[in-house]
């Protein structure tokens, strides 16, 4: 018998697991050490330490009204739970609660595509569905749809979106919360509810028309603990003609503000998917002494002594890879379209053609695409993201330890804020003790109005004193981005509550509207305590 | 590290000499089940084929390269002929590195079992 939740006497906790048997069946509750260990979060940043966020067992339903029954039994024992879908959310607690002692509800087997419409480009699917699987019945059955994926294949397509994860297409598409469209949700109450047009009888528009009618309440289930979500309909993209991809290169570092304009330009009309913003100079430090130097020199190089290293050497301030698809004539048109636009207005602006074909591809063109670029921007999942997740490498090669999390602050999307924010970010990673690329670095741009300065801080299997170090380190450097209106997108499970305290506006009003809503929709705080930042009345106190 | 694994080694060829008195046509159907769990769950990982740009294997393919560098190992997991279950069904159940641990929901105990037969199945028999 595991141990109970705290507070939860063991008479009461036994007695629950007992019905949760009953809902699911004995061999779906797991309690043994040996199982509940399988849930731990692989790439804690706390493991091992007593504050390692760990389950007291985990209940795996497989059908709606098992959750039903799980729920109710957990209310009337005043059980913790912590839904999670496939459990894959590596770097952002993977398969671990929040709270430790909650009960895990395992959702990886509710794994059913219930709908695929090519003809409307939409699907609907529970919460164990992965990439991997969407992307596979569309396959075999050819539809002619496209998913857009996150970097790792294996994640739920459910939690993804619950999560605001993200892809690589389309800003509509790629935002994979926002291509939602209804939902159904389990309450705390164990009553079960669907938004937009999944709430009327008849749901024949599930996945047609989001807001039904009456409040868009549906944003309460992502990063919060207001439900567990059981169906999600999902937006496909229709499968393109075509694709290509161009690079645009400026010479100067302050070309990035007039860069960044027009590359938003093109994605605000729709003309272009997820742009990849990078530093060719900032990649050549590797090779450059003479740049090492000039970075390292006491108060940094200035933008003239930087662009005068990058005209003797030839090489670009910066770059942008631009992605297209669409009707083969389009986009290259649209492609010639940039072409003329910025390089009527940058000087020195470089443009490279890229790969271009049409779909579907042949094995040697989806082989040209995985050598050169990423499978992802085709929307095709796979796991090559891990190559960067530490493990052995050239420099290192008899390690076995891996895994990282992330600081991912959201910023303007501007040109400015880039510069902005890598010298402000670089001074806090300096005082942290970290490396940071700090006149280099270039912003993710899945949340395609926004800029995301992600970067990984490593997590260690096998030695703490690298985790606190990044934990401080994501502490200290978390309350700097906040001091200069950055907050985080995301979080691992021990930072929940230090980005949610950067929303403060209003004595965090904010907040204080979400624990009212808690305390009214979910009032003995059984599910997911602690996402979101977002805590029952009973554990308030203990916020970090 | 070898020394380590000594015991389980005698566990595995006991356990060995016991699989291969199953019938032929179980013990098939165990390797097909076997890698068809192999292909969903350790292929996009551990099988050929290029990685991320730069990189010139999948993820755990490209670590099995560095770890057995220098010597005649395959870093392709069906290519092993010295794999046992109880190593297989160890680094599954604790993950190892960057791999994460896998649950019951995701693999079961049963499907492991097959797996890690899959993966043992050119292993020479216990003497």
């Amino acid at each position: 018998m595991p141990a109970p939740p705290q507070g939860v006497s063991a008479a009461e906790f036994a007695a629950a697991l007992r019905k949760f048997e009953t809902a699911v069946g004995e061999q779906w509750v797991f309690k043994s050490d040996e199982d509940v260990a399988l849930y731990r979060d692989a790439y804690s940043p706390e493991r091992d330490e007593p504050t390692e966020r760990l389950a007291s067992a985990a209940v795996a339903p497989v059908t709606v009204e098992q959750v039903q029954q799980v729920v109710r039994a957990a209310n009337e024992h005043k059980i913790p739970l912590y839904p999670i879908s496939t459990g894959k959310n590596l770097g952002y607690g993977g398969s671990a609660p929040i709270l430790s002692g909650s009960v895990v509800v395992d959702l990886k087997r509710m794994n059913r595509i219930l709908a695929v419409d090519a003809g409307r480009c939409q699907a609907v699917v529970e919460p164990g569905v992965s990439y991997f699987d969407l992307y596979r019945y569309i396959q075999e059955r050819d539809l002619e749809v496209w998913i857009d994926t996150p970097d790792p294949g294996w994640g739920s397509v459910v939690g993804n979106a619950l999560d605001h994860g993200v892809g690589y297409t389309y800003g509509q598409y790629r935002d994979h919360f926002g291509s939602h469209c209804g939902m159904e949700v389990v309450l705390p109450s164990g009553d079960l509810m669907r938004t937009g047009m999944a709430a009327l009888a008849n749901d024949a528009s599930w996945a047609d028309y989001k807001y039904g009618y009456g409040p868009y309440v549906a944003g309460l289930f992502g990063q919060a603990n207001f439900g567990i979500v059981t169906k999600m309909g999902f937006w496909l993209l229709p499968r393109p003609e075509a694709y290509r991809r161009g690079t645009v290169s400026v010479p100067k570092r302050r070309d990035i503000v007039a860069l960044v304009e027009h590359v938003n330009y093109l994605e605000n009309l729709g003309l272009i998917g997820m742009p990849g913003f990078r530093s060719p100079l900032g990649f050549a430090q590797a090779r450059e002494p003479e740049l090492r130097a000039l970075v390292a020199k006491p108060g940094g190089p200035s933008d003239e002594e930087l662009d005068r290293f990058a005209e003797s050497k030839g090489l670009p301030s910066w770059s942008v890879e631009l992605q297209f698809y669409g009707p083969e004539k389009t986009i290259a048109g649209s492609w010639d379209y940039v072409q003329q636009r910025i390089g009527a207005s940058i000087p020195g602006a470089r443009f490279e053609e890229g790969v271009a074909y049409r779909f579907p591809l042949t094995a040697a063109q989806q082989a040209e695409v995985q050598r050169v670029h990423r499978l992802v921007d085709i929307g095709v999942p796979n796991m090559s993201i891990f190559a960067i997740a530490g493990g052995r490498t050239a420099q290192n090669p008899d390690s076995a330890d891996g895994g990282q999390f992330y600081f991912a602050p959201m910023i303007p999307r501007t040109g400015e804020a880039i510069l902005e924010a890598n010298r402000v970010l670089g001074q806090a990673y300096r005082d942290a003790g970290l490396p940071y690329n700090q006149y280099f670095s270039a912003p993710a741009c899945w949340h395609y109005r926004a800029f995301i300065m992600i970067t990984s801080l490593p997590v260690s299997r096998l030695d703490p004193e690298i985790n606190r170090r990044s934990r401080a380190a994501f502490r200290a450097i978390a309350q700097v981005a906040a001091e200069h209106g950055w907050g985080e997108y995301r979080s691992p499970p021990f930072g929940v509550d230090l980005v949610a305290s950067a929303y403060s506006f209003n004595d965090f009003a904010l907040r204080r509207f979400c624990e009212t809503l808690k305390d009214a929709v979910d009032p003995n705080g059984i599910i997911a305590a602690g996402r979101g930042g977002i805590w029952p009345k009973h554990l308030r106190g203990s916020r970090a | 590290m070898r020394t380590k694994w000594l015991p389980a080694l005698t566990l595995v060829c006991l356990a060995g000499a016991s699989a291969a008195r199953a019938q032929p046509v179980e013990r098939d159907a165990l390797l097909t089940q076997g890698k068809q769990v192999y292909d969903y769950w350790c292929l996009p990982c551990h099988g050929p084929g290029l990685g991320l740009p730069g990189f010139n294997a999948l993820p755990g393919t490209q670590q099995l390269q560095i770890k057995y560098r220098g010597t005649s190992i395959s870093p392709l997991l069906e290519e092993r002929t010295d794999l046992v279950p109880v190593f297989v069904k160890t680094i599954v159940r604790q993950g190892v590195s960057f791999m994460p641990q896998f649950r019951k929901t995701e693999i079961s105990d049963a499907e492991l079992e097959a797996m890690a037969a899959y993966l043992a199945r050119t292993r020479p028999p216990a003497r």
